[in-house]
């Protein structure tokens, strides 16, 4: 009971200070909405092709949302030393790191939900197996936010956080699936879109909002859950190796 | 309270915390003296499971924490050489929000963050932001953070290092205060003053070896009755304490930097002939200072290591200083 008081404050301080922002909140709903007119104006074909561009904007807005601020603001505490008081609490390293993770996973899955409102308004959303959909928008969310904190933990800098982030989104945003299925990349490629965990989470979209899914179902959930599992855990070791010295 | 046997630490090629020994008793106030680099802050650290030994046992009320550190952490509470609260937090819920970390429940936390800004003499601020807070504020802020939950140890790291005079006798008070209500205080600073005021026993530790351990009112016994003057010659320190030396064979005489030496004699001391003899071998005398018997003196007798230039090394650290 005592640890889940800690828990639940370190969320509520972290939703408070970081994520309810009046900037993150327009950064949350501006970022999805742009994503969404380019895509929609580039594809030049109608309304109708809204639902096709849905999985990919709903990907980008989680992608974005959790790596950016996780690893910012884990980095700009780390560097205030504030951190430092969190390690030293009397409560299990796992459920300190779940704490801090806690508030961007909510972020980035309330941002994945803007497109969708949008779609709903401007299109015809009766087809999309929510059941699939909403579990998957979660795990990417948290698979997002947990590489957020792997790269939080390689950094000591802010900006380095941001230029590190960079690094694994923008080739996994083109790599996944999202905008171009992976057969159609070059054959020496294909391997590296399979260890990406977004490939797994973009194919989930696909089966949920257009019924396109490459992969069985049960095979995306679980590859996803263990990439939820590999990161969270490299994640901890790191923590142990590099701030605990 | 706290056993420490053997503790080892090093950063690489550097040797931080060398085999160190030592007890802290129950409601001790225990102090840690040592110039920068001595291995102080990496002590604490080992302590309160901010750092991992690579050989050696921490016992704290039993519990081993060379094994768990993360058992212990409950019973203690931990003030910083920096202070690390959320600037973006009023006092007020930086408190809360500490007393949470230890699961107290709401109410408790905040009738507690409320007495404490109370007695700490920040209630007018404690709806302001942290980050606006003066130095001071934000020292005693901190400190108020380490004690929200009512720890049985407190882990305080230079708690007087950076600020003004008038804050830095308060923050000592409140020590002094909170160690009288039964907290066991594990103090580290380079204020020699200040743990002498303060402690009830000291380690010296300079290089990561604890070089003295003992109770004050010993080592200070130990300079008493003995007179002790300390002269600013200009250059040439070592020198010249031989040619004192071969002058006057009962006295004995330390450099202690390029620029100064210590002459200590067990009868009363004539400065008159000894400023004559350096002025004559070519120094400049620019002070000589009769130093009572303190902790001071046994601090420089054991460890050869000027308190002036510990305090200017510390200053130059960027850490400024009132003592």
């Amino acid at each position: 009971m005592k640890h889940w008081i800690a828990f639940w404050n370190i969320l509520a301080k972290d939703m408070r200070a970081y994520y309810l922002k009046p900037p993150n909140i327009s950064w949350g709903i501006v970022f999805p909405l742009a994503w969404t007119a380019m895509f929609f104006i580039r594809s030049g074909s109608g309304l109708d092709s809204i639902p096709a561009l849905l999985p990919g904007v709903m990907a980008v807005s989680v992608l974005f949302g959790t790596t950016s601020m996780l690893a910012v603001t884990v980095t700009f505490e780390k560097k205030g030393r504030s951190f430092e008081r969190l390690l030293l609490a009397p409560i299990p390293l796992e459920l300190l790191m779940f704490a801090k993770t806690a508030g961007a996973i909510l972020f980035g899955t309330a941002n994945a939900f803007v497109p969708v409102i949008m779609a709903a308004v401007l299109s015809d959303l009766s087809g999309v197996q929510w059941g699939i959909l909403l579990p998957a928008i979660v795990l990417i969310a948290i698979s997002s936010t947990f590489l957020g904190l792997f790269i939080a933990v390689s950094v000591s800098e802010v900006f380095e956080a941001q230029t590190f982030s960079n690094f694994f989104r923008f080739p996994m945003l083109f790599l996944c699936g999202l905008f171009f299925p992976v057969a159609t990349l070059p054959f020496w490629l294909r391997p590296v879109s399979y260890v990406l965990p977004l490939t797994y989470g973009a194919d989930l979209l696909h089966a949920a909002v257009t019924r396109t899914a490459k992969l069985p179902l049960w095979l995306d959930f679980t590859l996803l859950a263990l990439f939820c599992a590999g990161l969270f855990a490299v994640s901890l070791r790191n923590v142990r190796r590099k701030w605990i010295i | 309270m706290i056993q420490v046997r053997q503790l080892t630490k090093s950063f690489g090629d550097v040797q931080a915390v060398s085999g160190i020994d030592f007890d802290v008793g129950d409601g001790e106030l225990f102090g840690f003296l040592g110039p920068n680099g001595a291995g102080k802050t990496t002590t604490i650290n080992m302590l309160t499971g901010l750092a991992r030994p690579d050989a050696g046992t921490i016992r704290i009320a039993d519990i081993d924490c060379s094994r768990n550190p993360k058992a212990a952490q409950h019973l203690m509470g931990i003030v910083p050489d920096e202070s690390n609260l959320y600037p973006e937090l009023t006092g007020f819920e930086n408190l809360c929000f500490c007393g949470s970390l230890y699961g107290m429940a709401k109410r408790d936390r905040e009738n507690r963050a409320r007495e404490l800004l109370e007695r700490f003499g920040l209630k007018g601020a404690s709806g302001r932001k942290f980050g606006g807070y003066s130095r001071g504020m934000k020292r005693k802020l901190t400190i108020t953070a380490g004690i929200i939950h009512s720890p049985s140890i407190l882990f305080l790291d230079e708690p007087t290092t950076g600020i003004d005079v008038a804050s830095a006798r308060q923050i000592r008070q409140l020590i002094a205060d909170l160690n009288a209500g039964g907290t066991t205080i594990f103090l580290t600073t380079h204020y020699i003053e200040e743990a002498e005021r303060l402690c009830q026993r000291i380690a010296f530790i300079v290089q990561g070896k604890i070089v003295r351990v003992d109770r004050v009112e010993d080592l200070v016994r130990q300079a008493a009755g003995r007179h002790v003057v300390q002269f600013a010659v200009g250059q040439d320190a070592q020198r010249l304490c031989q040619v004192a030396g071969d002058a006057f064979p009962s006295l004995e005489c330390k450099p202690l930097s390029e620029d100064s030496l210590r002459v200590t004699s067990p009868d009363p001391l004539r400065i008159g002939p000894l400023v004559r003899l350096f002025e004559e071998k070519g120094a400049e005398v620019t002070e000589a200072r009769v130093i009572r018997p303190s902790l001071e003196e046994v601090f420089v007798e054991v460890t050869g290591i000027e308190v002036d230039a510990m305090k200017r090394d510390k200053e130059k650290a960027g850490k400024g200083g009132a003592a």
